[in-house]
């Protein structure tokens, strides 16, 4: 009833092509982007800090791998690496550059995970598919070992991890331990809008066609004049970027400091939770995997406890995390059965639905 | 719309459970970072119980601290940092007295944010070892003593066995270590003493991917032939290390490891041939002292506990018992300074940093013998207090060497330095603002 | 020119100055490359059979041991713990089939990978759940593996060889080649590999597939438990042994998803490679490169034989 699209004519190619037709959804993005900023006033610091920041960092990065996965069709299991990399490169630039606003060191730090990404990437041209995600894992693995044997990487610290130093923005920290969670929360919010404009222009360009392409069928691809290699190699070049940007936002922005095993490979492991529950080659999809996969274990964690107390069961803390594992695999399968194209499918049936409601004939 | 049904719902509850306001506080609100899951679960289960164990029995036997109930709150981390900061972030609205985090990963996140918030850390015999410098780190506390004194007890311990410090010249000294900030804890300290006495460190780090996979690690030990080794492992790491010491027959008994090395089930591992592994101890084992006893009274035999009845008494189960003491202690050190009786984390801070825990208060607390006495100050957050050696004698731990102080005056100054250098690494690092409370 | 020398000259002048320790080297590096292999061959069996990357094996390899050593302490008989287990690793083959794999038919490969990662956790939870995530040691003696040790004076020094270690390449090579002779003498063994050559044309002739996936599970289940017991044997059980299943993924690339022979090839190589490196190489950068190791020698293999050692050569059509 409400979510109709009579009455808005397109005048215009450009109106055409917008990237949100219906003025329905602009004025539903309007609201969700209102409200998410809105949340930064509710000074609830455990929503904010171990909640929604994680929420964006790791949608953020599943944006990165959806790019290379859902759009390129190339399988990667070395999330964690490049996003160590970005969060690695950004502490060595802001420590080396202290005048410089650290909001451009972390933007700037996604170029180096994007070099690491090329590198890494350029085996795909000759292996694809599992043999390709396991030889992202090569990245993975040696990555890793590169943030805990590299002292220089970590400027000689004795602990061996890297701190957030204080840093600024107009005055205010944004960066450090006395940055407020709400304060870093805008700052993420804003990075994660901007860059996930970007992406949905990227993918909805040429570049992202020729993604897409390739991912469809790379024989017929190339045979359309699609150069393979360059558009493979940027494909992992923007992804890691955006990996890049994630992991220094992690780190610097929510954790405030964080030793290697932070980038391990259960980082890429959850990153692909994330994109193939959430919805390959959907950029909305990114946000609903994120959501679901880190937000399931903390409402489970705490839903648990309360369902239990009435039948006279205080449990253990380990039995709870016993059986957060427990459900988390059994919904992971269940969701797979129930729409295995993820909860961004899920999103457009609603919305096909929601067109006719309530006379769908 | 089973997504969104559910996302709502979860964000629901979210919501719903930390807009709770705080109750009325009658309580002292103690939060227990453990982990009973994942691969170092084997450590992690002994020392859980043991802490639950001991504050569970001052409420039963003692109905809490000067009177006042403590309430215990498990948060299960895993090991892993992500889910520690999340605990961290669950308990830091409750008020929480003290935090322990029970792991150096999520330690290190927290020491930022400790004075922030407000809230101690003891990070008992772990952790960061320059932040036993209380001027810079006046949150952070470390009793009893550090990685780098447990380290310089070792080569002492090795000096001794091998009839002076001059007899260390051109010995080969191994450090068996996990790959992880926690095991190069000790590196600095090693190298400092190495250059002095003239041994040569052989350094043998350990994946965390790679702990029960040895093999290569060992052999490297067959080629170098090392005369001790100095074993700095968690988790799984420590039994798969005792089993391949035993299978390559390196000698056992030069094997010594760092405190956290000591779990009865390590050397377990090993069989029979494990018999003389060494670890370094600061508590005794066993159930033969009155605050075991009162544990089992109060606590086991009542079935409060989660832990194997035969098994208290472990070494790791009375390091959760000792670590527990430390944090009653502080409370109660922290009543006696403050005279408030309910004490939140900012008085706790304060009772901790006039801890002293003398023979005679120990003797009242039943652990005569089987602790040493503990002091800290408010420039020195750890006290770098004695350890000795136990030894594995194929069914329990055995002390092996008398009480032997740390080589205070090497272990300071690189704690000073590397205190100093924390801070101006990391800009905008507050100076102390925090008054030196009294011991009243 | 140092660098040159460290690199390129040193460490075979370590190999032949102490030939015993290179033959350690050796013999170490193929005991873990058989381990390796019995974890990749579990791998195998199920990508040939069904086509899903079973992510899966590393808990299973966990959870069978875990249910072995847990049933022991709870006072079942070794053996009859151990025919239980068989029992257990048959119920889950026919509940994953059952639950995950039949409603999950014909979906993209990559949601089947998915699927047995939920799989992964929920056996985490539920072995955790029943057994507690404490290490325990493996029943070596009660199961009547070999002890002890001995040393063979060869090549002017010394080598040490475990008895189990022997047993494990023992029981491997047992293993493999029932394995070889169920695939290719039974009637079941044959229809296997009717269907890992195509599904429609086995349904075609009268090949039940659902049975056909139990009898694979099941049979990944029983390699499972012999691996589990094995490396329990060597260090325990534990749920960090899982990691080690990631190991096994440089020998599939080496030897090829597909093919059983390759999974044991590739073993050998990963294992003694890896081995070797680390010991003659590894302390050039600091150790502790065997982490990764293996998956670069496998990275740098793959760029010249993408299909792996013994797979089948990829034919791509528009």
């Amino acid at each position: 009833m409400f979510y109709r699209e009579a009455g808005q004519y397109k005048t215009s190619y450009a109106a055409d092509m917008a990237v949100f037709p219906l003025r329905q959804d602009r004025i539903g993005l309007a609201i969700i982007i209102a409200a998410a900023y809105g949340l930064a006033f509710t000074k609830n610091d455990f929503l904010l800090q171990a909640v929604m920041i994680p929420f964006l960092v790791f949608s953020l990065a599943a944006i990165g791998l959806n790019l290379l996965t859902g759009y390129a069709g190339l399988l990667s299991l070395g999330t964690g690496g490049f996003m160590g990399v970005g969060a690695y490169a950004c502490y060595k630039l802001m420590t080396a550059f202290p005048e410089v606003n650290v909001l451009i060191w972390i933007l700037t730090s996604g170029f180096f995970a994007a070099g690491i990404g090329v590198l890494f990437g350029l085996p795909s041209l000759r292996i694809k598919g599992f043999y390709l995600a396991v030889a992202t894992l090569a990245a993975q693995f040696f990555l890793q070992w590169a943030f805990n044997r590299v002292p220089w990487l970590v400027n000689y610290n004795v602990s061996g991890a890297i701190e957030a130093p204080l840093r600024t923005l107009f005055g205010v920290p944004i960066m450090g331990p006395t940055a407020t969670p709400e304060v870093r929360y805008l700052v993420v919010l804003t990075l994660v809008i901007f860059l996930t404009w970007i992406a949905s222009n990227i993918v909805r360009g040429r570049i992202g066609r020729e993604w897409m392409a390739i991912r469809d069928m790379d024989i017929a691809a190339e045979l359309m004049g699609i150069k393979l290699l360059p558009t493979k190699l940027l494909a992992f070049a923007v992804s890691s970027y955006y990996c890049g940007v994630a992991g220094a936002m992690l780190v610097f922005l929510w954790y405030g400091g964080a030793e290697y095993t932070v980038f391990d490979i259960n980082q890429s492991f959850f990153t692909l939770f994330m994109i193939i529950i959430g919805g390959l080659g959907s950029l909305i999809g990114s946000f609903f995997g994120a959501a679901l996969i880190y937000m399931m274990p903390i409402g489970l964690g705490m839903l648990l406890p309360a369902i239990l107390a009435p039948f006279g069961l205080s449990i253990g803390s380990e039995t709870i995390e016993h059986l957060r594992f427990l459900i988390v695999g059994a919904l992971i399968i269940f969701f797979l059965i129930v729409e295995p194209h993820g909860l961004a499918r899920l999103w457009q049936i609603g919305k096909q639905k929601l067109r006719v409601w309530p006379f769908p004939y | 719309m089973l997504g969104k049904f559910t996302l709502g719902a979860a964000a629901a509850v979210l919501i719903g459970a930390t807009a709770l306001p705080a109750a009325a506080q009658d309580s002292i609100y103690v939060p227990l970072l453990t982990y009973r899951t994942g691969p170092f679960a084997g450590s992690g289960i002994p020392i859980a119980d043991g802490m639950h164990d001991y504050l569970r029995m001052l409420n039963e036997r003692d109905g809490g601290i000067g009177g006042v109930k403590l309430t215990i709150e498990e948060c299960e981390t895993g090991y892993d940092t992500k889910k520690g900061v999340e605990c961290y972030e669950s308990i830091k609205g409750k008020n929480p007295a003290v935090v322990n985090p029970y792991s150096t990963g999520i330690t290190l996140q927290l020491i930022p944010k400790a004075a922030v918030d407000k809230i101690p850390m003891l990070s008992m015999a772990y952790g960061l070892s320059p932040s036993a410098d209380g001027n810079h780190f006046p949150w952070i506390f470390n009793p009893p003593v550090t990685y780098w004194d447990g380290a310089s007890v070792f080569i002492k311990y090795v000096a001794e066995k091998e009839g002076g410090m001059d007899k260390l010249k051109g010995k080969k000294i191994a450090l068996l270590h996990l790959d992880a900030p926690y095991g190069k804890e000790p590196i600095p300290l090693l190298e400092a003493l190495s250059k002095e006495l003239g041994f040569q460190l052989i350094l043998y780090p350990v994946a965390a991917q790679d702990m029960q996979n040895q093999g290569a690690i060992w052999l490297n030990v067959r080629r170098d032939r090392p005369d001790w080794i100095y074993l700095q492992g968690w988790g799984a790491m420590n039994p798969t290390a005792v089993k391949e010491a035993v299978r390559n027959g390196f000698p056992i008994g030069k094997v010594v490891g760092v405190w956290w090395a000591g779990g009865d089930d390590d050397a377990r591992a090993g069989g029979e041939q494990a018999k003389g592994y060494k670890s370094l101890d600061f508590h005794a084992v066993g159930t033969d002292f009155g605050v075991i006893k009162d544990v089992q009274k109060h606590v086991i035999d009542k079935g409060l506990s989660k832990y194997p009845k035969d098994k208290v008494g472990d070494n790791l189960y009375n390091r959760g018992i000792y670590n527990s003491m430390l944090v009653a202690e502080a409370i109660r050190t922290a009543q006696a300074v403050t005279g408030k009786k309910v004490v939140n984390g900012e008085d706790v801070r304060k009772g901790l940093e006039a801890l002293n825990i003398t023979e005679a208060r120990l003797k009242e607390m039943g652990m005569e013998g089987f602790a040493a006495p503990v002091k800290v100050s408010c420039e020195d957050h750890n006290g770098h207090h004695k350890v000795f050696v136990a030894e594995w004698d194929g069914t329990k731990w055995v002390k092996a060497s008398d009480w032997m102080e740390p080589m205070k005056d090497k272990v300071r100054p690189l704690i000073e330095a590397g205190a100093k250098d924390y801070a101006e690494k990391n800009t905008g690092w507050p100076k102390r603002s925090e008054p030196c409370a009294k011991q009243s | 020119m140092d660098i040159l020398y460290k690199i390129f000259l040193e460490p075979f002048a370590l190999m032949a100055s102490a030939p015993d320790l290179l033959l350690q080297t050796l013999w170490e590096g193929l005991v873990s490359g058989v381990l390796y292999a019995l974890i990749a061959l579990g791998f195998v069996l199920i990508f040939k059979a069904s086509g899903v990357f079973n992510f899966a094996q590393g808990i299973m390899v966990v959870f069978a041991a875990l249910t072995l050593v847990g049933l022991h302490e709870k006072g079942v008989p070794a053996f009859l713990a151990l025919i239980l287990t068989i029992g257990v690793m048959f119920v889950l083959a026919f509940a994953v089939e059952r639950i995950v794999l039949k409603p999950l038919v014909n979906q993209p490969d990559i949601i089947l990978f998915m699927a047995t990662f939920g799989l992964t956790y929920f056996l985490i939870g539920f072995g955790e759940l029943i057994f507690g995530g404490n290490p325990k040691q493996m029943i070596s003696r009660e199961l009547f593996l070999p002890q002890g040790s001995t040393d063979l004076q060869l090549l002017g020094g010394l080598v040490r060889v475990q008895h189990i270690d022997i047993a494990a390449a023992v029981i491997a090579s047992l293993m493999i080649a029932a394995l070889a002779v169920f695939f290719s003498k039974t009637r079941i063994g044959r229809a296997l590999r009717a269907v890992a050559d195509s599904h429609k044309a086995a349904l075609s002739v009268g090949i039940s597939l659902d049975q056909i996936w139990v009898i694979v599970w099941f049979t990944a289940g029983i390699v499972a438990l012999v691996t589990g017991i094995m490396w329990g044997a060597r260090s325990d059980v534990s749920f960090a042994l899982q990691i080690i299943a990631l190991k096994a993924l440089p020998v599939l690339i080496l030897g090829g998803f597909t093919s059983i022979p390759g999974a044991i090839v590739g073993g050998l190589i990963i294992g003694v490679g890896e081995k070797i490196g680390e010991f003659y190489w590894g302390p050039l950068i600091g150790g502790g490169i065997e982490t990764w190791l293996a998956y670069m020698i496998a990275l740098l293999f793959l760029l010249y034989r993408p299909q792996g050692l013994f797979g089948e050569k990829i034919i791509e059509r528009v």
